[in-house]
């Protein structure tokens, strides 16, 4: 055992979601976070991906071009991803209350954009290849983006979770999404993809690399638990070739022009970004423990500056 | 205006965990649900090591964390600083326990009981189904504290209208009061010694005071 930590699980249980007798690690320093599991990650990768998919049918949309597979696949995955959050709640047939709070919670915020998204998808697909369809598909673009920047702010407000609530992690997240949406468009529409699809993709990637790459920086010299930070560091080989073997793919089909190139691209795009998601929200979610910044004055009269467990100390 | 605070003294803790034991008979919590904890912590590197307990448990922050991301508006603060929870109206959706740096909030999906899934008599008597499946943490008493105001008595001063907790603790280390009374215990302790908040640099201003000594003479 380490200095400055103790085990007292005997007798203390921590705050955490407890099923069956599960009992966690507990004490002064970070620990895993146990309320939101994968299914809470799914909500994140469901609805990034969605909202790139109808952000890339917006653009469809506007170039005259059959944008109704793209909808679809918004639609579904957007809905596998709340869906997975109906699964997680404890009280799931309340779901209604989540739309109560819309004055500070991006939940609820979050709740309330999807209404008239929804509705937006269903007009976009009833009136394809219409004029009202080609509104409704920008309308769904749009909501799509506020959808994703409403998932970006949920992870920030977060406070408790120094990993979720690093100021890094939301160009990253609105990154991610709109790169995992475009490289499922591409995969979807390969046969009839916009020629601006594959460049932009190519961009995207070396900005979502970049953006993690500043986010796992940041973590660490902003003092995040080291366990996060080793969690984070742990994803940059993962990272590299998730988001530079696409690049070279999507490059080599420049010349080859192998349909099945482009699709395997998209694939590992999205892939590692959803990977990456399921960790950060997952693994890499350390509370901040309990800091005790001086020890109490006893016995022999002095005090003493107390670094926090789980910390770098020279932080 | 009203401000409950609670006010731990460092030097007074033995870590017995009375406040914790007092809690989860006030509160009848399942076990592995503390509102009320005491943590065992062991600081410094040999020789120079010191161990310290620290009662922990909901901060009922100024500005609390929880209850602004509470998408059901089940976590509220009332009008005197404490934050409560709707259970009827609360969805377990577990964001409000993340927003939390303090970990004061627990969810119980499943009940389980001392000896299992079966409840003992003196258990099943006082089960609440509605705490299952949603967010559940300390609530500074507040129907006791409620109730003894309504008979005319102080919170912090007479039992019958302050926390289990700090009537519970052995050692007079826990206080409860009015923060924005002075002529309350806390007000009156905390003027006169050296104390912390925990992670206040997150804005949370938490209503749960740490003295760690008493103020130097010439300030007094």
């Amino acid at each position: 055992m380490k200095h400055g930590q103790q085990d007292y699980s005997k007798t203390d249980k921590g705050g955490q979601r407890k099923k069956g007798g599960k009992r966690g690690k507990v004490g002064p320093w970070p620990r895993l976070q146990k309320f939101w599991d994968i299914r809470a990650a799914c909500n994140f990768i469901g609805g990034g991906t969605g909202a790139g998919l109808l952000l890339v049918a917006g653009f469809y949309a506007l170039q005259g071009l059959d944008n109704t597979p793209l909808v679809i696949a918004g639609f579904l995955s957007i809905s596998f991803g709340l869906f997975m959050v109906f699964l997680e709640i404890g009280r799931p047939w309340r779901s209604i209350n989540l739309f109560f709070h819309p004055q500070t919670s991006w939940m609820t915020r979050e709740g309330i954009v999807a209404i008239p998204l929804y509705v937006s998808m269903a007009l976009s697909v009833f009136f394809a290849g219409q004029f009202i369809g080609v509104l409704a598909s920008i309308s769904a673009a749009l909501l799509a983006g506020l959808f994703l920047y409403c998932q970006m702010r949920i992870l920030h407000a977060a406070r408790g979770i120094p990993a979720w609530r690093h100021v890094a992690i939301k160009p990253y997240m609105l990154i991610t999404g709109m790169t995992e949406g475009l490289a499922l468009a591409l995969c979807i529409s390969v046969t009839s993809a916009h020629t601006a699809l594959v460049p932009i993709l190519a961009l995207l990637l070396f900005m979502r690399l970049g953006f993690w790459l500043r986010y796992a920086h940041q973590l660490r010299i902003d003092g995040a638990p080291e366990a996060s930070c080793n969690k984070v560091d742990d994803l940059f080989i993962w990272t590299m070739v998730g988001n530079l073997l696409p690049v070279v793919l999507l490059v080599a089909d420049w010349w080859l022009e192998v349909e099945a190139i482009v699709v395997l691209a998209g694939l590992i795009a999205a892939f590692s970004g959803w990977y990456t998601k399921a960790i950060v929200v997952t693994k890499a979610a350390q509370t901040r423990g309990f800091r005790l910044p001086r020890t109490p004055v006893r016995g022999q009269g002095q005090s003493r500056v107390v670094g926090q467990s789980g910390f770098r100390q020279n932080q | 205006m009203t401000r409950y605070v609670m006010v731990a003294d460092l030097r007074r803790c033995v870590g017995c965990q009375t406040c914790t034991a007092a809690c989860k008979q006030a509160n009848a919590t399942l076990p592995g649900v503390q509102w009320r904890r005491v943590l065992d912590i062991e600081v410094g590197e040999f020789p120079d090591v010191s161990r310290v307990f620290l009662p922990t448990g909901c901060q009922h922050c100024g500005d609390p964390p929880c209850e602004e991301v509470c998408p059901t508006t089940a976590t509220y603060q009332r009008d005197d600083g404490s934050v409560q929870i709707d259970h009827d109206l609360c969805i377990g959706c577990g964001y409000c326990a993340l927003a939390c740096p303090y970990e004061a909030r627990y969810i119980v999906d499943e009940a389980e009981f001392a000896y299992g899934m079966e409840p003992m008599p003196n258990e099943a008597a006082r089960f609440d189904e509605g705490k299952i499946g949603v967010a559940q943490k300390c609530t500074f008493c507040i129907d006791v504290v409620d109730a003894g105001i309504a008979k005319g008595l102080k919170p912090g001063v007479h039992p019958e209208a302050t926390p289990a907790c700090v009537n519970a603790c052995i050692s007079g280390a826990l206080t409860f009061g009015d923060k924005d009374d002075p002529n309350s215990p806390v007000s009156k302790l905390l003027a006169k010694v050296e104390h912390f908040r925990m992670h206040e640099d997150l804005g949370t201003d938490p209503g749960f005071y740490y003295i760690w000594d008493k103020k130097p003479e010439d300030l007094m």
